[in-house]
């Protein structure tokens, strides 16, 4: 026969065309057994649509398909009618008339067949999956077993379908997407490619018919392929298995008759494996630490919110990548503060809640940084001047400290009226020990060989923090003073003033007739100029600020001075507080009064310091701003 | 909007698709731009190259409103997603699901004896996969 090779025959072995010619004989006969089972009015739709949609059918293929057996061939076969095909169609519909008749008396399942097929091109007859099977095993001996990728590539490569469309009928048959081809998998790559051949287009989703049967095949589940497929007769030249439900569940069976139970289990084992694999991927639920932080954290919004933009603003300069490194630096600096807090309320409290009751806000500092990391991540960009300036790390904590106590020592001894020294612009000397006060160590050297009323600027600026705590420590005294604990004033104040005392040793004689002689105000008006180029608010204090700007060591001493002092104030203040209980011992009301007392002192030197900060912010960009010209003007004060 | 690329190492785009389809032009250069971006990352993290997750929130263009995403896999396949800023509702674990679809469904195609590695992507399974995706996002 000049047409006997089938559309599979040319990319398989000989042996096929052998196979179909063989089955196409037996329609031929009207055999009843066949299952030709061809409905008539399936039959016929299909005849007419198939004319009009097939397209590249292939002659040889559409010779052949008159004498196939089952419908699915005739239908093929329709494309190009040829008088065999013709010859076939009565033949054929004489078949399925027969058939029909004898249908309902033929098993369960010819019957399944029957209806089944009626509507499903894409079913795999008899005789088309023993052909199958058969080339399976060319490939791989072992019906269970898999043909690797690059076997079936090649295999199908045969066929002359372009690769795009082998590719798409790959992604439809490998239904485990293992890359390996099972028996049912190969039938419906097979199946699909035969089609393609015949013109079919390829569907969009894998036919049922073609899924690979998972479980048992039992005949009751024939329905269940039926119902998927009832729609299908409208359109029979697209690909008809789009209107039944994608892909269904890997636990629905299909049947397909003459498979071994074995190759079920084995497929099924695989589809569960395919389960499997889908539900992996479900499970791979991203628990991303960085996720993890991003994730809005409960705030504590009132206390800790300015705290929060504290810690935003330091950290936006921060690295995006390691968001948890700052926060770890930060946490480690706010429980110092804590502790700091706890026994100095004053102080660390202030600079750090910001007008708030302190313990309370440091207790919820490790939500305040998840918080602040959130807030950061959310507000990055956006300016970091929202409300409040940022508190300086806990080094100025120290020198607050320490400069308090001079203040204090130096609001006692000098001037009184000190309660408004929040607004002071001019710092005091700037103490040796903070860190800033190592770089004031030259600057102030300087200023004192030069005299340069820039050099004021170099240290003045290092005096600023201390200058703000004068004032605050001032004004806390000041408080105290109004207070009901009078002794702590005195206590604080003889202490302080023997700190004084002990200090002159350290500081340089100078310094002590710095302070007594006035020289310090002498300087002053020559300070003033540079003062008022710094464009600092005019505070209410000139006259100890301004001396206090003066260059020279003797600042510093004086620095040190209320730094220790400050520090001895601090330590008064400890020493006062147990002897508050056990004065108090007996007035529980005054204890709490003064508690009450000392909490809104905390409150409002908490607000003094918020401001003083600003200012002091302000006036390091002047002392940056003057090193600058300082730099430039130096080349010419050497000339 | 929201736009889907893949690129091998050779950081050609195997596979392109946008939706709404007009400006492709524009993310196209955005796509580019932003691979020095990737490559940037790849490189910087030469010790932890198991992590598959890169985000990039705002890297590109924030004022132009939209962020593009980038992701790479194991053997230097890179997916970069760019959408609107406006669609807030996007969060990052959309994005992680996202990203790991887009995987699953390469290693699909990459189980496909008839796709050469290289190749542009024409399954039609990827495309099914990206339009729902895209379809969800938009």
């Amino acid at each position: 026969e000049s047409t006997s090779p089938v559309v599979s025959p040319q990319q398989s072995p000989p042996t096929s065309p052998h196979t179909w010619r063989k089955h196409n004989r037996h329609p031929s006969g009207g055999n009843n057994e066949r299952p030709l089972a061809g409905p008539g009015p399936f039959w016929a739709p299909f005849s007419e649509v198939q004319p009009g949609s097939s397209t590249s059918s292939d002659p040889i293929w559409s010779g052949h398909s008159p004498p196939p057996h089952q419908e699915n061939w005739v239908s093929f076969a329709d494309t190009p009618p040829t008088s065999a095909l013709l010859a076939m169609h009565p033949a054929s519909v004489q078949d399925q008339t027969t058939v029909r008749t004898v249908a309902s008396a033929t098993t369960t399942n010819e019957i399944r067949r029957q209806s089944s097929s009626y509507d499903d091109p894409w079913k795999i007859t008899d005789e088309q999956r023993q052909y199958y099977v058969n080339q399976f095993k060319t490939i791989q001996p072992d019906l269970n077993g898999f043909i690797p990728g690059s076997a079936a590539k090649e295999f199908f490569t045969k066929s002359k379908l372009p690769i795009l469309e082998l590719s798409h009928i790959w992604e439809l048959s490998d239904f485990d997407k293992d890359g390996a081809l099972t028996l049912d998998e190969f039938c419906a790559a097979f199946h699909l490619v035969v089609a393609r051949k015949n013109g079919y287009d390829l569907p969009e989703k894998l036919p049922e018919s073609l899924m690979p049967k998972l479980i048992d095949l039992e005949d009751s589940t024939e329905v269940g392929e039926q119902t998927g497929e009832v729609g299908y007769s409208s359109s029979p030249a697209e690909a008809p298995p789009s209107k039944s439900p994608s892909m269904p569940s890997l636990n629905q069976t299909w049947p397909e008759l003459n498979q071994s139970s074995e190759q079920w289990e084995t497929f099924s084992e695989r589809s569960s494996s395919s389960q499997t694999l889908t539900q992996f991927d479900s499970n791979i639920a991203p628990a991303d630490p960085d996720t993890a932080i991003v994730h809005p954290v409960p705030i504590r919004m009132t206390p800790s919110k300015i705290h929060m933009q504290e810690m935003e603003l330091k950290r936006t300069g921060s690295d995006h990548a390691n968001p948890t490194s700052p926060l770890l630096v930060k946490p480690s600096d706010l429980p110092e503060e804590n502790k700091m807090s706890s026994s100095v309320k004053f102080t660390a409290g202030n600079t750090v809640t910001d007008g708030y009751s302190s313990s309370d806000s440091y207790t919820s500092d490790p939500e305040q940084i998840g918080n602040a990391v959130t807030r950061q991540r959310s507000h990055s960009g956006t300016s970091p001047d929202n409300t409040a300036p940022p508190p300086p790390p806990p080094r100025p904590h120290a020198s607050h400290s320490r400069s308090s106590s001079l203040d204090m020592n130096r609001s006692f001894s000098v001037t009184p009226g000190q309660q408004q020294a929040g607004v002071v612009a001019y710092p005091p000397a700037v103490p040796p020990r903070p860190q800033p006060s190592q770089g004031a160590g030259p600057h102030v050297h300087r200023p004192v060989d030069a005299e340069g009323l820039i050099a004021h600027t170099s240290t003045s600026p290092q005096q600023i923090p201390e200058q703000p705590n004068f004032a605050d420590f001032s004004q806390f005294e000041a408080f105290a003073v109004s207070g009901v604990n009078k002794e702590e004033e005195d206590e604080i104040e003889t202490h302080s003033e023997v700190l004084q005392v002990e200090k002159p040793s350290d500081s340089a004689s100078s310094l002590r007739v710095a302070k007594a002689d006035g020289r310090v105000e002498d300087k002053a008006p020559a300070n003033v100029p540079t003062s008022a180029g710094k464009g600092t608010t005019p505070l209410a204090p000139p006259p100890k600020p301004i001396r206090r700007r003066l260059k020279s060591e003797d600042e510093l001493r004086p620095e040190a001075e209320e730094h220790t002092q400050k520090t001895g104030v601090i330590a008064a203040v400890l020493a006062s507080q147990p002897s508050i209980p056990r004065s108090v011992g007996k007035d529980k009301k005054a204890i709490q009064a003064s508690i009450r007392r000392n909490k809104e002192t905390n409150t409002v030197l908490a607000r003094l310091n918020s401001e003083l900060q600003q200012q002091l912010k302000d006036v390091l960009e002047e002392r940056i701003s003057l090193e600058v010209q300082l730099e430039q003007l130096r080349p010419f004060s050497h000339l | 909007q929201s736009v889907g690329f893949v690129l091998p190492p050779q950081n050609y785009p195997l596979y392109i698709r946008s939706v709404p389809t007009e400006n492709e032009l524009k993310f196209h250069y955005t796509v580019h731009t932003s691979l020095d971006v990737v490559d940037e990352k790849i490189s910087a993290m030469g010790k932890a190259l198991v992590d598959q997750r890169e985000l990039y929130l705002g890297l590109l263009y924030p004022t132009e409103d939209y962020k593009v995403y980038g992701y790479v896999t194991n053997s230097k396949v890179k997916f970069v997603m760019v959408v609107d800023s406006s669609n807030t509702a996007l969060r990052d674990n959309e994005i992680r699901s996202m990203f790991r679809k887009l995987h699953n469904s390469y290693t699909d195609i990459m189980c496909n004896p008839f796709y050469n590695p290289g190749d542009r992507i024409h399954s039609r399974a990827f495309d099914n996969m990206v339009n729902s995706m895209m379809m969800q996002v938009c």
